[in-house]
């Protein structure tokens, strides 16, 4: 039977956040690409919560765009509220939080894909991938179509085999009700690829002139707005805000849902899937937490030209009639008329432990994934794996080396590094507390941390680059001038000191160590510092957290060497574990599955334990010997 | 903070008089320069060459704790490729943890079981057959070390390491879930509470680190000066305690010229004796060096036993030594009470107010009292020293330092008014060193708190 038969360097299955970055790296890498996706209308969707962003996902958004990513600059346009969080915390934990009008969004981020040079927009589902020599190379539709491709990146997303269920209630459907892929997951297992099945839920979507606002408090954004991408001019994002409105489930509302769990399709068991512990439906809350009160609900716009709300807080799978007393039973939605449904989707993914830090497959050369398909949740996690993807790809098809970002480089190669080495049975998300050297990576200096490996690459410009060199030139300066400049316990000093509550000098101090009391700031410095320069505030803010935090900077840069160390000693891709003699057998199988890079990545498998790498080490060093070359650098 | 010297008795704390302590990594030569004085004035270690031996003294402060040969190694021509000192010590296995912990205030860190040995595969020190050997055995040999190690701890000090590290877990995981989730978590008045939390862990480490000391006094002994004027008798109830003639004993003051230590047991304890020159102002040169070493040794001893002729009055010299034991824990024995009595116990106790017992050397009287006052003073009548709840290795109390440090930097964090991400830091080091005496590491620890502990997210 003919059919349509093309000629592409990547195809990239999936037009999600994932699937956008990888399409538009690769595309603007010079490949011609095509992106496959079972609806247009439905690029970039985001089918949950409607923001970007939030604790260390808006440090991820900050690091994609100082990559040369596209999230950010995206957001920038078509967010509706934006509110940076934890700002009464450490510089480390600021994170930039925004709400975003869904419909904008995806149509913003469809536009940058059109207006990409040698992307094409495919709709399809895709069905097989194709594979040579054990090698990726190219998909099949379902009509049938063939497009060879030299690398192939999945960003599949929670479509895989979905399913929707609320009560007794289920269909095969992706997320908002549209076409899951049913058959890839035959092709992939057929390729020998591990497959778990996850799970997770959202909340219901409610007229927003059903709700009585009066019974909720207002949650505004702020008044001076910061950009997600450092691209993004801050004077443009200076726009009317709408409202977020907190609210909290009541006594009643837990009764009705205690009184329904038999009906709950999780404690039925008609749900398999494994659900994210982070983000608990309501029935989970009321059962796991059931000496609180009440919960948060967060009455979040869904866009500016739409009622719809989302009701944050409150994700569920009980049956429709359960749901609709629940939602009523909140202060302020007794007469809610609800538009969508809560429900619980489930959905075919893959061990991730079968990639490697480049999201390359081990077993499959130039097959590459990203996403939630990789096992994450959220956008943000999906679109930097997107990215990464989408470089590696792109570096393997043009002959050049792939990037790996590690643990102390950004939060990406935390939630990348956690994604291939440790074992992971629910949908991974990005958390402050899982990076090591979080002083260090802060969203405020993501550029000067990945914007040089973003040049690199080839997808940040020269002008953006030149411009953080001299930023970073500018900010050494002025740390130096501060250390340099001496002042006295003069009058002036002493009054200055005294009227931001600080004590008095006895002896002569650097500015610098004026500017590292807590109380002190540096815009205070001008009163006694008649020679400060007039400094971009981006610049400013740099100078202030090194110097106030210096020690504890310092302390994690240490850290950081130590750990290097450990990363820099490599373990050839052929070594074969069965063979190493007095390694525990746990040890052994944990080892031959996540296939480790280097020691330091070992270390990191949950049951590979101490004296394992012990023994891991004097095997290597043993093949060292017998074939006369060094495995790691001596010191 | 963490230094990358680490160090350890490499010998095994066995009886032997005999043993090193090793010293490893980039600060090795330095810290070993620190606390040796070498026999040849001016010699700096760190100018010395590779495979070269040197003479001298181990000192902490003004105290002499051995004399040793030390043997210098640069890298990468040592067993772990590192710089490497090695300490031969000569004073038993209490001179060598002294050594040991001198040297880890100096900067070292304990090292872990089996790190020199991981050390030298690290830095490809260790030759084809060599690892073969080892390969077979490691694995044994760490587990074992720890397991070993994991079992000194019984019963009440495991369970209140555990208590600890729970506590600061969750404590840890509270913050990180106001920061991950900080619409759904509040730290609204948190500092606060967690500065009355962490002076209760402090005060928790503070036991478990005086304990520790107990743990010591009843494992080694209770480090004990005798001190004196000449001829008092100090010698002569050495040689009691002991039953040997061990000390030379003259009529002529000043005969002992050396620190000599013996180990005594009376009743359920061990004393570790020191006996000391006398001391009184002296000319004479060679027996200054005793006098001043009577004096360092004061300083770290847990007791002092000072002994009184009481045949002759009390003069000068004994009002100067009575002012050195001002602070001290002291029992004075009244000595030669077989002779006319011209020192009643009234006539000490007016000056310094500490138990007397009338003794006789010769006629060795008196000893069950001073084993009975030894007793209510050390043991308290009560199991305070339960072997069970003391920390008893190096390792552990180094970490359990570690840990105390650690807290008070919290606290001192709190007092500044750093922001809360800023106690994440110490609390996770705090964590982490307990942990390390348990043999437990963070691994998912910290994540698993968080989903169970706080109700969070969408």
């Amino acid at each position: 039977m003919p059919f349509v038969e093309e000629y592409v360097d990547v195809a990239v299955v999936g037009a999600g956040h994932a699937g956008c970055e990888a399409a538009l790296a690769c595309a603007r890498l010079g490949l011609e690409t095509v992106v496959f996706t079972v609806s247009v209308d439905s690029i970039a969707l985001m089918p949950c919560n409607p923001n970007i962003g939030g604790s260390s996902k808006g440090h991820l958004v900050r690091e994609l765009d100082a990559l040369g990513g596209e999230m950010g600059r995206v957001i920038d346009r078509t967010f509706i509220q934006s509110k940076m969080l934890n700002v009464s915390k450490g510089p480390a934990v600021h994170s930039l939080r925004a709400q975003a009008d869904k419909a904008e969004y995806s149509r913003a981020m469809r536009m940058v894909l059109e207006e990409t040079d040698r992307l094409q927009i495919v709709q399809g589902e895709v069905t097989e991938i194709l594979t040579e020599d054990g090698k990726a190379a190219g998909v099949r539709l379902y009509s049938g179509a063939v497009y060879h491709a030299r690398a192939v990146i999945l960003c599949t997303g929670t479509y895989l085999k979905a399913r929707c269920i609320y009560g007794d209630v289920s269909s095969y459907t992706g997320p908002n009700g549209l076409q899951a892929a049913n058959h890839l997951t035959d092709s992939l297992k057929a390729l020998g690829i591990e497959m778990y099945r996850f799970k997770t839920g959202t909340p219901a979507r409610i007229d927003g002139r059903t709700i009585d606002y009066s019974r909720m408090e207002e949650q505004k954004g702020d008044e001076r707005i910061v950009p997600f991408s450092f691209t993004t001019d801050p004077e443009t994002v200076q726009i009317p805000q709408v409202s977020c409105w907190l609210t909290y489930t009541s006594e009643a509302t837990h009764e009705i849902i205690r009184s329904s769990l038999d009906r709950s399709p999780l404690y039925s068991g008609a749900i398999e899937g494994t659900g994210p512990r982070y983000c608990p439906s309501i029935e989970d809350k009321v059962v796991r937490f059931a000496d609180k009160e009440r919960h948060q609900v967060f009455i979040e716009p869904e866009g500016r030209y739409t009622s719809e709300m989302y009701v944050g807080g409150m994700s569920s799978s009980l049956p429709e009639d359960v749901q609709h007393a629940m939602y009523h039973s909140v202060p302020g939605l007794e007469h809610a008329k609800i538009v969508r449904n809560a429900y619980a989707i489930e959905y075919d993914c893959i061990n991730p432990q079968q990639l490697a830090p480049t999201l390359e497959f081990k077993k499959i050369k130039g097959l590459f994934s990203g996403g939630q398909f990789n096992g994450s949740s959220g956008y943000e996690e999906a679109a930097c794996q997107g990215l990464v993807a989408g470089i590696n790809a792109a570096m393997e098809l043009l002959g050049r080396e792939q990037i790996i970002i590690d643990r102390s480089q950004a939060y990406i190669g935390v939630l990348i590094d956690d994604l291939v080495t440790k074992e992971n049975h629910e949908p991974y998300r990005m958390m402050t507390s899982r990076s090591e050297y979080r002083l260090l990576l802060r969203q405020d200096n993501a550029d000067q941390r990945l914007t040089p490996l973003g040049y690199e690459v080839g997808l940040i410009s020269k002008e953006r680059y030149e411009k953080l060199l001299w930023k970073k030139e500018q900010i050494r300066q002025e740390k130096e001038r501060l250390e340099k400049i001496m002042t006295g316990a003069n009058a002036i000093t002493q009054a200055f000191l005294e009227r931001y509550k600080s004590t008095g000098l006895k002896t002569a101090a650097s500015l610098a160590e004026i500017l590292r009391r807590p109380e002190m700031k540096y815009e205070y410095l001008k009163e006694i510092d008649a020679r400060m320069p007039d400094l971009p505030a981006e610049v400013t803010e740099q100078v202030e957290i090194d110097i106030k935090y210096d020690g504890y900077i310092r302390r994690q840069l240490k850290q950081v060497e130590q750990f290097r160390r450990m990363e820099q000693k490599k373990i050839p891709e052929d070594l074969d574990y069965d063979e190493i003699p007095s390694l525990r057998l746990e040890a052994v199988q944990k080892l031959k599955l996540c296939k480790p890079v280097s020691i330091g990545q070992a270390s990191r498998i949950s049951g590979v334990s101490p004296a394992d790498i012990s023994v891991l080490l004097i095997w290597l060093e043993q093949k060292k010997n017998k074939s006369g070359e060094s495995l790691w650098k001596k010191n | 903070m963490k230094s990358d010297t680490i160090a350890a008795v490499a010998t095994g704390m066995t009886g032997a008089g005999i043993g090193v302590v090793r010293i490893s990594g980039e600060e090795a030569i330095e810290i070993a320069e620190q606390i040796f004085h070498p026999a040849k004035e001016g010699k700096k270690l760190t100018e010395q060459k590779t495979y070269t031996m040197h003479y001298g003294t181990i000192v902490d402060g003004e105290e002499i704790l051995d004399e040793v040969i030390l043997l210098l190694m640069k890298a990468p021509h040592s067993y772990t490729a590192e710089d490497t000192v090695e300490i031969d010590c000569h004073g038993g296995s209490y001179v060598m943890k002294r050594i040991l912990e001198l040297v880890i205030r100096t900067g070292a860190r304990a090292a872990e079981p089996g790190e020199f040995t991981r050390r030298a595969f690290l830095n490809g020190r260790i030759d084809l057959s060599q690892a073969e050997a080892v390969m077979d055995i490691i694995q044994a040999k760490n587990e074992h070390a720890l397991r070993s190690s994991v079992r000194q701890l019984k019963g009440s000090v495991l369970r209140l390491i555990q208590k600890l590290r729970e506590q600061i877990l969750y404590e840890i995981a509270f913050i990180e879930s106001a920061l991950d989730d900080p619409e759904h978590v509040s730290l609204e008045g948190y500092p606060g509470r967690l500065g009355e939390k962490v002076d209760n862990l402090l005060k928790e480490t503070g036991v478990l680190l005086i304990r520790a000391e107990q743990g010591r006094i009843l494992k080694e002994g209770i480090r004990t000066v005798i001190i004196g004027k000449p001829n008092a008798g100090k010698s002569s109830l050495l040689n009691v305690l002991t039953g040997e003639a061990r000390a030379i004993v003259t009529e002529i003051p000043g005969t002992t010229r050396d620190v000599l230590e013996e180990q005594v047991r009376i009743g359920g304890l061990i004393l570790d004796v020191v006996d000391t020159a006398g001391i009184r102002r002296t000319e004479d040169l060679v027996e200054k060096i005793g006098v001043d070493r009577a004096k360092e040794s004061l300083k770290d001893a847990d007791l002092v036993l000072y002994v009184v002729d009481s045949s002759t009055p009390l003069d000068e010299n004994d009002r100067e030594i009575m002012e050195l034991l001002k602070d001290q824990r002291v029992i004075v024995l009244l000595n030669k009470t077989d002779l006319p009595m011209e020192t009643a116990p009234e006539m000490v106790e007016e000056i310094l107010a500490v138990p007397t017992v009338a003794f006789s050397a010769k006629e060795e009287t008196g000893l069950d009292v001073l084993e009975e006052l030894l007793e209510e003073m050390f043991l308290d009548g009560k199991a305070v020293f339960d072997d069970e709840a003391c920390l008893t290795s190096v390792r552990h109390r180094a970490a359990m330092e570690e840990a105390e440090e650690s807290l008070k930097k919290v606290a001192e964090s709190i007092a500044l008014g750093m922001p809360e991400d800023f106690y994440f830091i110490d609390l996770t080091d705090a964590y982490e060193a307990l942990g390390r005496i348990l043999g437990e590491s963070m691994g998912e620890d910290l994540v698993n708190e968080i989903f169970g502990k706080f109700c969070m997210g969408k």
